[in-house]
């Protein structure tokens, strides 16, 4: 006998996938298949529910690089300790946990002075400063689904990173006014390079790498009537662009959608002002929205509490007992740069993936604690690992997808015997803060 | 719980009908009564005004636009920031502030229940989050119901029964109050770049006008019998001219009767109506017609509306009125941000500088104070700002300043830049009314909880109603400086929010036991809607139905309304 929930949200990416099936054995342990995810999000599930490769207690490094089991009890200790004696920690991560989870870290991080930081800093902080300049207008899925019959992918190649992006929003989905479904849109798809994406593209514009800015700029001047100079723009032909030019304005309802080869090559946040003031200039043509294509699935979800607890969506920084927001100064990879902070705490990311090598360093020189339910390149350098439940397998909670719109992740098997999850783990830390604090 | 006694404080209660007389107000287990025992504890009200909690009808402090306003505007924090303290959260933000801040200085100004006034059912769950993290205040909020495809589609069949069936459950699954109405037919519109400007503009492929939605949805509220009535905001906001829709709007009402358990008198409500009592054609001729809409508001008793008064601060401007929001970048080219929700609204931001040097300006903030000077009837007429459109809400006591002193009124008046140009096209200049104390509690307090269906619970100092108790140190008979009125009513020296202490000395001292208002309005099973339901989310939506519904979790301290017809 086996058991099937329906309407499971996927933990993996900003697409945050709410039709899974999941079907367990009868005690509701293990997981035996996943419907309807993506080769990416199944692999998640099957994965968490094998825990013969999980460490299930928490471990301390010990002097010579190895690690061994502690209590929870003690992980808490620890954990306040450091970051109660810490005068500025980083505390880093909050893109792949709940937003539940995530608020509790920042009243700790308020306790204590701490930087909050999450993977915007890396990857998207670069359009919420554009947005910060110039706005954004966007849309939710729906719309898309509903309604676009023109789709720019712009930097990024969603048939890997966000592989059921285009079946269920961008490309494929019969929608209210788009009953035709693929067939009623038009597909452009800017990249350097040919990729699985730029295959199903109507329109293929090869920009040279590092010339967005330009191309973007040039859209912006041909959408407007004035000549372009040169034959060949930002690697692109001339015609090419008036032909997608016409493309844009022929739409009735269009979006671009942006990843990472936008927002972290050459212009950056300047790249991103651009799409957006494109988007706003095709406006007074047609309907047009443009939507960020965020990776973790709730790294949007962190932004939202701390807009609203604090008011600035990343790179918070709290040590002087109020918010202050200063890109380039309070982000994550600066204070480590700086060597600023003096202690280090993460949850739900991997930095020590994804960071600088000096950055990677700087975390392995300090004080720190890692929370994830994984073994990671990040949990291996820093001076505790505590193991927690995974969010949206083990346990619930709310996240938000890239278009902002929450979704309630669902728990679909018991996390193994005695494990913690990030919140609980959390509250307990802020409980024990609070103590030393009051001391 | 503790008892408490306030002393010989001057008392404004227009549900008890006291008008400015000593009198000693006692509490005990959070609610009003007539005695106390020798144990309750006094407090000098002496030379003081006593009056019940303050009730917004009408103000953007949850969800989606106002969190975006946040995270797209850092420059709205600057120096505004308070550390936290023993009982209170860092806070900050002018315009938007902080969930935090939010509750904090609502309460300092002895506001204790807030309507947030659009809810996107899609983002209902983003909604509650913040009203979870907003300290001391009830509140509850209004879902948006005036661009959705199924009201649509049940009003042009005239299904009544199924827009009922539909509205219930929309309540229900989104934990909201109350059916609000943005720009009908218009911000659907907006989905094509297009916008209804008229109420008689057909909805592009929809086949269905304004006017139709909002009368059917205020035929469907009635006959539902819900608390508040439908609360409008009509089409063709903020153009020259727009006097007229709106008169044709609240024609729509007319000879209507309320029908409903909870002392709820009027069938329609319309909020910001400084934004919508426009004459002229265009920006030069632009012209007050405060008086001509407010004519009809006199004469016909069913209906109620909020001001929507203009600060003349930096502001931030958010509505679920997508098309407004576009066009107002294109006026004033301030960042702009936009978002179309599916089958349900659209939505827009755009900061707003109201300078007093611009006439425009002027004469918008003239026309928000004329409406209430004119306004026969202060229980049908209601403070807001729609925060944050108009100004910020901790601008209340300024508003109350200039309702309350013609003095203060002359000298704005006289130093506006285009003084000569904002007397032509205003009549404030000869409107001499001062609003009193009395009034003011009728327009803060007992007229809008009367008006939201909550006149036995809460904006009144009636023996069994929830003690929601507000002391300020301001005689009004011995005002000197009209000065003093703002001083005064920004810093409530005692908040009590059901009994509980919350503000001593204008300091927070409790966070309270916030609740969350939501109407359960029960209607008889519907199979047909559900199948209509089912259907739409397996088609159009972008979620799955059973991920929709926000769950019980989300929702802080949950207080149901339940409604039986
Ligand atoms: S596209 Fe993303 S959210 Fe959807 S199933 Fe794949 S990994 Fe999960
Ligand atoms: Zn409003």
């Amino acid at each position: 006998m086996s058991k099937t929930i329906t309407d499971v949200v996927c933990p993996f990416c900003g697409t945050l996938c709410d039709d899974l099936i999941v079907t367990t054995d009868d005690e509701g342990k293990k997981i035996l298949g996943v419907d309807n995810a993506c080769a990416i999000g199944a692999e998640k599930f099957i994965h968490s529910s094998d825990h013969s490769h999980r460490v299930t207690r928490p471990r301390k490094m010990q002097e010579d690089g190895s690690f061994k089991e502690i209590t929870y009890e003690e992980a808490i200790e620890h954990t306040a300790k450091i970051l109660v004696n810490a005068k500025k920690p980083l505390m880093y991560g909050w893109s792949s946990t709940s937003c539940e989870a995530d608020s509790v870290g920042h009243e700790i991080a308020e306790l204590c002075g701490g930087i909050v930081d999450n993977t915007a800093a890396v990857c998207h902080g670069t359009t919420l400063i554009a947005v910060q300049n110039v706005g954004i207008p966007s849309c939710t899925l729906g719309e898309v689904k509903n309604r676009a019959d023109r789709i720019i992918f712009w930097g990024c190649n969603p048939a890997h990173a966000h592989p059921r992006h285009m079946s269920r929003y961008s490309i494929f989905p019969r929608g209210y006014f788009t009953g035709k479904g693929a067939k009623q849109r038009k597909i452009i798809v800017v990249d350097p390079r040919p990729t699985d994406t730029t295959n199903l593209a109507d329109i293929h514009l090869q920009v040279e790498q590092g010339y967005d800015y330009e191309l973007l700029q040039a859209l912006r001047a041909a959408i407007r009537g004035e000549p372009l100079a040169g034959d060949v723009i930002a690697g692109v032909p001339k015609e090419t662009v008036y032909e997608a030019v016409d493309v844009l304005k022929s739409g009735r309802f269009g979006v671009i959608f942006f990843g990472m080869g936008v927002t972290q090559s050459l212009g950056k946040d300047h790249n991103i002002d651009a799409a957006i003031c494109l988007t706003k200039d095709l406006n007074d043509y047609t309907k047009f929205s443009i939507v960020a294509m965020r990776g973790h699935y709730n790294v949007t979800g962190s932004g939202q509490v701390l807009g609203w607890q604090y008011g600035f969506p990343y790179s918070v920084d709290l040590s002087r007992g109020f918010a202050r927001y200063n890109p380039g100064e309070t982000g994550s990879i600066e204070v480590l740069k700086r060597q600023e902070a003096d202690a280090i705490f993460v949850l739900g990311s991997d930095p020590g993936a994804h960071f600088p090598m000096r950055c990677v360093k700087e975390i392995s020189r300090l004080p720190s604690v890692a929370i994830d339910p994984h073994i990671t390149p990040t949990t291996e350098i820093c001076d505790v690992h505590v193991p927690v439940a995974f969010v949206g397998v083990e346990v619930g909670g709310n996240c938000y997808r890239m278009d902002n719109v929450p979704i309630e992740a669902r728990k679909v098997v018991e996390p193994p015997e005695g494990m913690m999850t990030d919140q609980q783990f959390l509250s307990a830390v802020l409980e024990r803060v609070k103590e030393l604090k009051a001391n | 719980m503790s008892e408490y006694i306030i002393k010989n404080g001057t008392v404004y209660d227009p549900k008890t009908e006291v008008k400015g007389e000593v009198k000693d107000i006692c509490i005990k287990d959070g609610k009003i009564v007539d005695k106390v025992s020798s144990k309750a504890k006094s407090i000098d009200a002496k030379g003081k005004t006593v009056m019940a909690g303050a009730v917004e009808i009408h103000a953007h402090v949850a969800g989606p636009k106002v969190n975006e306003g946040r995270n797209y505007r850092p420059e709205d924090k600057l120096f505004t920031y308070q550390p936290g303290g023993k009982n209170t959260r860092m806070a900050g933000g002018f315009s938007i502030p902080t969930t935090f801040k939010t509750g904090y200085e609502y309460a300092k100004m002895g506001y204790t229940t807030v309507m947030e006034a659009a809810m996107p059912p899609l983002y209902a769950r983003h909604v509650h989050e913040e009203i979870k993290d907003t300290p001391i205040i009830d509140e509850g909020a209004f879902p948006v119901f005036g661009n959705n495809w199924f009201v649509f589609e049940y009003l042009k069949n005239n299904e009544m029964d199924n827009v009922m069936a539909y509205i219930s459950w929309l309540l229900k699954t989104t934990k909201g109050y109350a059916i609000k109405i943005v720009n009908p037919g218009g911000s659907e519109a907006w989905g094509w770049g297009e916008n209804c400007t008229t109420i008689h503009d057909p909805v592009p492929y929809f086949d269905i006008t304004p006017a139709e939605i909002m009368k059917g949805l205020l035929t469907a509220n009635e006959k539902m019998g819900l608390p508040h009535s439908i609360h409008v905001h009509t089409n063709n906001l903020g153009n020259p001219g727009n006097y007229k829709d709106t008169l044709d709007t609240f024609k729509l009402a007319q000879g209507v009767k309320p029908n409903n358990k909870f002392g709820r008198e009027q069938v329609f409500h319309h909020t910001h109506v400084q934004f919508h009592s426009y004459g002229g054609d265009s920006w030069a001729n632009f012209e007050s017609k405060a008086k001509e809409v407010m004519d009809y508001v006199n004469s016909n008793k069913n209906m109620t509306i909020d001001l929507g008064c203009v600060t003349l601060d930096e502001t931030t401007t958010m509505t679920a009125d997508g098309p407004f929001e576009h066009h107002l970048t294109t006026l004033n080219h301030l960042k702009w941000a936009n978002v179309d929700v599916e089958l349900e609204t659209s939505s827009g931001i755009v900061p707003y500088i109201y300078d007093p040097k611009i006439k425009v300006c002027a004469i918008q903030w003239a026309i928000g104070l004329e409406l209430a000077l004119y306004s026969k009837d202060p229980m049908r007429t209601f403070i807001t700002t729609d925060h944050p459109n108009a100004g910020p809400f901790t601008r209340y006591p300024r508003i109350f300043k200039w309702l309350m002193s013609d003095k203060s009124r002359q000298e704005m008046l006289k130093g506006f830049k285009n003084s000569d140009k904002v007397m032509a096209a205003t009549t404030l200049g000869s409107l001499d009314r001062e609003i009193n104390f009395y009034e003011l509690a009728q327009m803060t307090r007992a007229g809008p909880a009367k008006a939201l269906g909550l006149t036995d619970m809460c904006g009144g100092l009636a023996p069994g109603m929830d003690a929601d108790v507000v002391i300020y140190d301001i005689n009004e008979g011995k005002i000197k400086d009209p000065e003093e009125i703002e001083k005064a009513f920004s810093a409530a020296t005692h908040v009590f929010k059901a009994g509980t202490l919350v503000v001593d000395n204008g300091e927070i001292i409790s966070n309270g036991n916030k609740r969350t208002f939501w109407v359960d309005a029960k209607v008889p099973t519907n199979t047909q809607v559900e199948r209509d339901v089912q259907m739409k989310f397996l088609k159009y939506y972008s979620v799955n139905l059973n991920n929709y519904e926000v769950s019980d979790h989300y929702v802080a301290n949950p207080y149901v309304i339940e409604v039986e017809n």
